[in-house]
């Protein structure tokens, strides 16, 4: 599992790679948490373009990521979804709460 | 039905195995020709499972898990997760979408997901000795 971020004009994207799964999570979200709270960005965009897996411990990390921004005001997106992780989120119904756009291919 | 291969292994509840778990069902499953579409949504059912065990089963210990899949002559690949941990007091709570006991770090979506991504899952469960997930999904038969 990989973390990177890059931040431009306040809005910071955080690029996810590898495989999210319960191993995984706990590293990502302080990765996650530590850039956010060092460049406290107005909004962030998670790229899951490079993900070759994800279950149910990738919704909590992006929800937990969504309170994070929504406690400041800031917005949250999910962005390049691959077809395995997009099942995962369709079966939770997130893309009620987040936008979310699929992997073009 | 008729059996035609089966897999049993065990394992300790550490979340390194996860991957590891659903990696080798996979590969056990790809005898059945799935698509990638199908060898994901097995590979999910089983990371669910499996962390269902590491995270509830065993919560302050490190105790066995046993996964055994089995293929049968209709293309039906079978899901065994079992472990011999504290057990769950309500099934049909843990069933339900959004409800966890694993704090902020969990969704509460691991039985929800598990039964979209199969065609069948039953939990047995007694508090105190373990508990026992039971997966199906048919693999269509391509030509």
């Amino acid at each position: 599992m990989k973390v990177k971020a890059t931040t431009k004009d306040g809005k910071m994207t955080i690029y996810l790679a590898g495989e999210l799964d319960h191993n995984a999570a706990r590293e990502a979200m302080f990765e996650i948490e530590r850039q956010i709270d060092e460049k406290l960005p107005r909004d962030c965009v998670i790229d899951m373009s490079g993900l070759a897996f994800m279950d149910s411990s990738g919704i909590a990390v992006i929800l937990k990521t969504y309170k994070r921004m929504h406690e400041s005001g800031g917005r949250l997106w999910v962005e390049n979804v691959p077809k395995q992780p997009m099942r995962v989120l369709d079966a939770a119904g997130i893309e009620r709460i987040i936008r979310i756009t699929i992997l073009s291919e | 039905m008729k059996e035609i291969n089966s897999l049993k292994m065990e394992f300790l509840s550490k979340s390194v195995n996860e991957g590891f778990a659903r990696t080798a069902v996979a590969a056990f499953a790809s005898q059945l020709d799935p698509t990638l579409e199908e060898l994901g949504d097995i590979k999910t059912a089983v990371s669910e499972a499996v962390t269902n065990c590491i995270v509830h089963a065993y919560p302050q210990s490190i105790g066995r898990i046993m996964v055994r899949a089995k293929i049968y002559a209709d293309n039906t690949l079978e899901i065994l997760v079992r472990d011999w941990g504290r057990g769950i007091a309500d099934i049909d709570r843990a069933r339900a979408p959004m409800f966890t006991t694993g704090g902020e770090e969990r969704s509460g979506m691991g039985f929800t997901i598990m039964e979209s991504f199969t065609d069948r899952m039953t939990v047995r469960s007694r508090e105190g000795s373990g508990t026992t997930v039971r997966m199906w999904r048919k693999i269509a038969v391509r030509r």
